[in-house]
This record gives C-alpha cells, structure tokens and sequence, in this order.
C-alpha cells in the first residue's frame, strides 16, 4: 500500500519547560476522512499548527506525498495544497464574503476575472451563494464557518485541515454541515479534522486518533476507540473505565 | 471603483485650473497640496493597503529629495535622470528597511517605532555629512529651463505634479484590482489566515514598501526642484513623516482618492490656522494633531470611508423597511 | 593624555551612570505603560518636555526650587496621565491598537508644536545656586544636582516597588498586566487602572524633568531625544521590565558618555539608534523581557 498522504513521525513539540506535543505520530491516507480527537488542552491544534506550518516542531518530521515538509512556512505548504481553518474563525472583516473567498482563490487564479469566477463556484458550494456581497463581519457563527471552510477551499486543496470546525454550531447547523464535508472527500480531498462533536466524528471519520496530554493514546476506527479503556480514562478520568465497565457488565 | 472614470474625470478637472486661476499664491497652494498628496497616496499604499503603519516615511522622501539635489550639483547629473535615480534610491532605501524589519517579524507599534528610528538616524547624518552640505543644506542652483527640470510658469509644476499624482492614483486603482492588492489587504485584515491562503505575507508587504517608497520619493524629489533649497530638517524631518501618514487617515485609509482628499482638508486647515493666528510655527501642527484625534476618534476610517459606512448603512435601512413594508 | 587613560575614563563612566539613572527613570514610566496597556506611548517625549517647562516656570514665576517642585509636579502629571489616557486615548482609540499608536502620536505632535508656538525655540535654562557645586569623591569631582538625580530615581524606583507590591491599586494593576480578561471579570475596573498606570508613568516623567532642570537645558525639542534613548532602554531591557528599565537605563548612560567622548557628540546620538534597532530586529524581547 502505497504511503499516506499525510504521515506525521514522532513530531514533539516544547515550550520552555513544557512538552506540548509528546512524540506524536499519526497518518491521514489519501482521499479518506481521519480525525483527531482528544480532551481539552492535549495538544490537538498545536499539532495542527505544527501541521500546517505555523510551528516549527523540537523533533519528528511530517511527509506529505512522500516529501519532508517538516518547518516549512504555511504559504508554502498552501501551494502545496495543504489548507486549513482556524478554529476561532478569522474572516476578513472589512471584505465582502466573495473577497474573502477570492484571496484563496487567487492562488491558483493570477487573474481578477478567472478568480473571482472560481471564488464564486466554491462560495455556491458550501451554500453561501446569495451572501456573496454580504460585509463577512455581517454573517452569523454558522456562515462563518463556512466562509472559513469556502476561503480554504478555494487555494484547491488536496489535503485539508479542520479545526473544530463544527464548534458552536447548534444540531440543526450540525446535520446541515456534515454532508458537505463528506461532499468534499467524495470529490478526493484528504480531511484531517480536529472535532469534540463526537456524533460527527462517528459519522464522518474512517479513522480516529486520540491525543491526551501530548501523546497518542490509541488509534482505531470510531466504534474501537470510543470502547478503548485509555481512552475513556482520559476524557472522564481515572478509574472511569473500570466503573463504566462494571456498570455495563464488561 | 468599478471604471477609470472618476480618476480621469478628477485629473481632468484639475488639470484646467491654472487657465482660469493666474494667482501665484493659489498656484503653490495647490502645488503643495498635490505634493503632500503625493507622499500620503506613498504612505497610503503601505499603511492603508498593507495596515503597516510607518511614522518615518521621510526617509524616503528625503532620500528622493538630496539624491536628486546632489547628483545635479555634485556630479552635473541632469535634473530629469537625477529624478528617476532619486526615486529609485528612494525605492531601495524601502526595500532595505522593509526586508530588515519584516524579516525580523516587527508588526505594530514596533514597526512605527523602527521606521522612526530610520529617518531619525537619516536626518542626522545628514545634518553632519559632508556631502549634503551639512548644517548648511543643499541648494539647486537656479536655471529656468525645461533641461533642468525647472520651469518659468507655476503653472508648468503644477502640471508636472498633477502628473505624477495622476499616476499615483492610477498606480492605487490598479493595486486594487490585482492580485497583489488582494493578498496585501489581506494581510493587513489578518496576517496569519493570509499566510494559510498562500500568500508570502513577508514578500508582499516588503513589496508594498517598495512601491510606498518609490511614490513617497518622487514627492521628495519634486519639493527638491520646486523650492531649490532642502537640509536635514527639511528633507528628513518628522513633519513630511506626519503628513504622509495624515492626509490618508483624514481622507480615507486604504481608498484610492483618500490621499488627495486629506492634503486638501489639512492644507486649507493649515491655512486657515494662519489666517486665523499669524504664521508662527508649530501652529500648523497643532491644528494637525488636533484633527488626527478627532478623527481618529469620530471618523476612523477617514472621509471617504466615513461616507461609504453611512451609504452602506442608509441602504441596509432601506433595503429592511422594503422588506417590511412587503411582509406588512 | 590618551581618551582611554583612567583619569578621563572614570569620570565618563560615573558621569554615564548619573545621566543613565535619570534616563532610566523616563524609561521606566515608558515600560510601566507598556507592561500594562501594552502600548509604546508615543507622547511621552513631549510630556517629557511639557514637564520640563512647567518646572522652568515653577522656578521662573513661584522662585519653586526644582526638587521642592516634584511635590507640586509629580501628582499634577499624574493626574494630566490620568486624564489623558481615561478621557482621550482611551475613548477616541476604540480599542485598537493601530489607533492607539496614531492617539499618542497626535498628542505628542499638539504637545510639542503647543511649545513650540507659545515659547519659541529657544533653548533656555535656570540658575540654581548649587548648579555647579561638585562633590570630591577623591579620584573625581560629580555635580551635586547630578548625585541627588542619581538617588531619586532609586527612591522613586523603591517607591514604586512598594506601590505594586503591596498596595491594591498595583496588585490590580499587576492583574490586568497579566491577564486582563480575567481581571475584567473579577470586577477590577480595567479604564481606571490603565488610566493610574499611564498617570504612573506620566508622573515619573515630571520627577525627571525637576532632577534634570538644574544642569539640563530646554526647548520643545528635548523632550523627543530623550524618549527616543528611553525607547531604546526600554527595548534593550525589555518592554514592561522594571528591573530591564533601570539596568538598561544604566548601561545606555554609560555607553551614551563612552561613545560622546570617543566619536563626538552628534555621531554618539547615531550609536544609540544603531543599538536601538539593532536589538528591535534581531532580539526584541530586550534582555529581561517576555514576549515581544
């Protein structure tokens, strides 16, 4: 088989004193949906940001498509075709949803006209169609979300990075989300999503894998993680499996 | 701004004035204004633009103003060549700054205070040194002829400038529609999304500078043939650097016509101010402080911007009265 | 007699360290600005030169001796910081930093060219009867306004140790340093405490300007060079570091004096800006400071 598409090799990552990102290594193959979950403060977007260029890691290195890409800037890893969105969503504020959408698209586009033709196509695509105009400071948390989702999209990505993406969003929101996101990898984007909406990781991922205080802890597909002992232990504490277990006769 | 038409129909405008106004005094009025409009649209592309707001833009435009100076009087360099080297001088002085400064990853007031800085340590050498006549400054030896870049009519300046201020503005329009414009406004909305669409934020706002430069220098280098006489205090000194940056915050940040708009409001202040209480200096800057807080504070976004918030907000109240009138 | 023989060396050495001291003291009203409403206040240069006039004028019109005129001083520029950051800077910057800087800015060009157009340019000083008496130290003579400056700046300095240590008002403003959310939300009112802060700093910047006016001179101007060698301190020690103020402060005096006697007055100014923006670009957390 031949190697992910995106592999990350024993990254670690370390603030002074502190060891945010512990040894982590975790692999995103081509064309399928994996997640990385995990509790609060285990590390999950300093990895992303390790990831994603934002970071140069203390040691361990990331191949993407075979290549080292470990240290290099994110406006070079986005001509890679490696996008991502922030978790607390970061529009343009003084542009037009389209403008922002164009400045992603420009990437792939030099041209004004061809741009802004593409920004328009992937702005219809994650149903922001008839706020285009709009002033982005105008849109609602749901339709920042997808303008994040929308600027990414446009650089044309092949692998691309979600963090949190479904947070805040309401249940109804939720469910309106998903589908274009499984869209996404039906159309051969690689999706690396970072989630504690548990009901979409279940959904959406093929594979999972658990960061807790720095470290995978467990990797799997969604039901075998969710069952994991270790796993149980870091969201809810120690000595949670064993009660859990023996509450449902395991 | 859709078409090229407001720009051509502006120029236009201006560009008949001296047929009907002879007076001398308006005449230079005018010539400084479209000067300090000149620099501001300079400082404009970087700090309104790019949101990289320099307080030391007079070292470019000092940089434009004794490198033509000295080349015409030193080296016998002719006055138009010695133009176009002083704005390119201009330029590279920019692009030394700016790869220095954002290289090191400076934004802010660390920016603002290393640009500072620069011109500071500019126009102190340039107090000292030899080669700019020092304490005494630099005259242009006088000589009325078109060679010389240097004219008999007022009129024939103004229209020099009010060339170069046409290519400024046109210079911004095209910024605006091009790529480089979309990724250096973005940069200036957020630099880190930037950097994550693809854009080289470190390449684009060192571009930026650049150019911001190479404008504000062409300013210097025409105060340098207009008036004949520059020194350190002149060429260098924070006065040029506070009127860069203040004509487009009052006219309009990051608009193509907010650096014109602005030097007129502050010229007429300026004037104004000493009609009102004689010509004693610092007044003019005063007044200038005064109008920066004020608009700062009631107008940030400048005239220009000022009117499209209100426009934008008029046709959000009608556009919800329409529609409420409808479900009624 | 060679610059670098002892008998000439000693005494720009000791001299720079008189100087830095008072330097210093402006560096650390900046940095206590900084540490706080993390902003580079612009306007301290001119406050700086306001303070010198008032204290010229204290002297001139009210026969106020200098050091007497810091208990009339200090608290009036304490509350002109006060209300300076609480009813302008405050409201008219909206909160964002990039307008923050532009305030500062503009006070600093109304404050400057408001003394330049009342008092001209010209370059004034007062006589104070022990302007030129020295102390024998026994290898070198020292201005007594000099040492007096030298031994305020650290009372000051203790002062204002003790003021943010063990008062409520600097925990407070040593919470909303830290964390202002949090301070915010444990009900510290944040406008007040910036407003204390920048009267703190402002109010350092008067006890400056009376331990100067003895053996320094005035015109609209000097405040600026001053502010700008104190950003300089400030960026070398540190932005927002105390101790980095006072050190910096020290370090900047002495090498000010060295590189004076050395390479001449204007060139020495030019040393301070080269090490000022050397250290913005290639260390600008300063020596003792956090993050940049």
């Amino acid at each position: 088989m031949a190697e992910p598409l995106l592999v990350v090799d024993r990254v670690s990552q370390r603030f002074g004193g502190l060891l945010a990102v512990d040894a982590a290594s975790l692999s995103a193959p081509a064309g399928r949906i994996t997640a990385l979950i995990g509790p609060n403060g285990a590390g999950k977007t300093t990895l992303f940001a390790i990831i994603s260029g934002f970071l140069k890691p203390s040691a361990g290195s990331i191949r993407y498509n075979g290549e080292e890409i470990t240290g290099e800037p994110p406006h070079r890893l986005a001509r890679r075709g490696i996008a991502r969105t922030f978790q607390i969503v970061q529009p343009f504020a003084g542009l037009s949803v389209l403008e922002n959408i164009l400045v992603g698209a420009h990437l792939r586009h030099r041209a004004r006209t061809a741009a802004l033709a593409a920004a328009e196509q992937v702005g219809r695509e994650v149903g922001l169609g008839d706020m285009l105009g709009r002033s982005a400071d105008t849109l609602t948390v749901a339709g920042r979300k997808r303008l994040e989702l929308a600027r990414a999209l446009a650089t044309d990505p092949k692998l691309l990075l979600l963090d949190e993406v479904l947070a805040g969003l309401n249940p109804s929101e939720i469910r309106d989300f998903v589908p274009v996101i499984r869209g996404l990898c039906a159309r051969g984007i690689t999706i690396l999503m970072i989630e504690h909406v548990m009901q979409a990781v279940m959904s959406l991922s093929e594979h999972v894998f658990v960061l807790a205080e720095g470290r995978i802890i467990a990797e799997g597909s969604p039901a075998m993680v969710v069952a994991d002992a270790a796993v149980v232990e870091a969201y809810l504490g120690h000595g949670a499996a064993a009660k859990l277990g023996a509450s449902h006769g395991l | 701004m859709k078409s090229v038409l407001p720009i051509v129909s502006v120029i236009a405008a201006l560009a008949v004035v001296p047929l009907f106004i002879q007076s001398n005094v308006t005449l230079n009025f005018l010539v400084v204004t479209l000067l300090i409009a000149l620099a501001g649209q300079g400082w404009n592309i970087l700090g309104g633009y790019g949101g990289q707001y320099s307080f030391g833009h007079a070292a470019f435009f000092g940089t434009g103003a004794y490198v033509t100076a000295i080349l015409q009087m030193r080296y016998g360099v002719n006055a138009w060549i010695g133009f176009a080297v002083g704005i390119a001088a201009g330029a590279a002085v920019g692009a030394i700054i700016g790869g220095l400064t954002f290289r090191s990853g400076l934004r802010g007031s660390y920016f603002a205070l290393v640009t500072l800085a620069f011109a500071e340590v500019l126009r102190i050498v340039a107090s000292v040194a030899p080669i700019t006549g020092a304490g005494v400054g630099t005259l242009i030896k006088l000589d009325l002829r078109a060679q010389a870049l240097q004219f008999q009519s007022r009129a024939a300046f103004y229209w020099l400038i009010l060339a170069l201020v046409a290519l400024s503005l046109l210079i911004a329009w095209l910024l605006e529609r091009s790529r480089f414009g979309a990724w250096l406004i973005a940069v200036r909305e957020n630099e880190d999304a930037a950097m994550a669409l693809g854009v080289d934020a470190t390449m684009v706002k060192l571009g930026a500078m650049v150019l911001s430069a190479a404008i504000t220098a062409a300013a210097g280098c025409f105060y340098a043939q207009y008036f004949l006489f520059i020194d350190a205090g002149i060429a260098y000194g924070t006065w040029i650097s506070i009127e860069a940056l203040l004509t487009p915050i009052i006219g309009g940040v990051g608009t193509v016509f907010g650096p014109l708009l602005g030097a007129l409001v502050v010229k007429s202040l300026s004037e104004g101010a000493k009609l009102v209480a004689g010509d004693a200096p610092g007044l003019d800057l005063v007044v200038y402080g005064i109008v920066l807080v004020l608009v700062i504070w009631f107008a940030p976004r400048g005239l220009i911007g000022t009117v499209a918030d209100v426009r934008k907000w008029l046709l959000r109240r009608s556009s919800r009265s329409v529609r409420e009138a409808g479900h009624g | 007699m060679s610059v670098l023989s002892p008998a000439i060396l000693i005494p720009a050495i000791l001299n720079g360290l008189l100087t830095g001291a008072v330097y210093a003291l402006v560096a650390l009203g900046l940095t206590l600005i900084y540490g706080v409403l993390h902003i580079i206040n612009f306007a301290h240069g001119a406050l700086l030169s306001v303070a010198l006039f008032a204290a010229f004028f204290a002297y001139q019109a009210l026969g106020l001796d200098p050091y007497l005129a810091i208990i009339l001083l200090a608290p009036g520029f304490f509350a002109l910081g006060y209300g300076l950051q609480r009813f302008v800077i405050g409201p008219a910057s909206h909160g964002d930093d990039r307008n923050m800087l532009l305030i500062t800015l503009a006070i600093a060009i109304i404050l400057e060219n408001a003394l330049l157009y009342a008092f001209r340019a010209d370059t004034r000083t007062i006589d104070v009867p022990y302007a030129f008496e020295t102390i024998d130290f026994g290898f070198t003579f020292l201005a007594v306004p000099r040492v007096i400056g030298f031994g305020a700046v650290f009372i000051v300095a203790l002062l204002l140790w003790l003021i943010m240590g063990w008062t409520d008002i600097g925990k407070a403003i040593r919470a909303v340093a830290k964390e202002k959310l949090g301070a915010e939300l444990v009900g510290i009112d944040v406008a007040h405490v910036y407003a204390v802060t920048f009267g703190l700093g402002t109010a350092c910047v008067a006890i400056a300007a009376c331990l100067l006016i003895p053996t320094y001179y005035l015109n609209p101007h000097v405040g600026n060079a001053f502010v700008l060698i104190a950003f300089t301190i400030v960026v070398l020690g540190g932005m927002g570091s105390v101790p980095g103020a006072l050190v910096g402060g020290l370090v900047i005096g002495v090498i000010e004096s060295l590189s004076g006697l050395i390479l001449g007055e204007s060139l020495g100014q030019i040393g301070i800006f080269l090490i000022f923006i050397a250290v913005l670009l290639v260390r600008p957390s300063g020596l003792f400071g956090a993050r940049a």
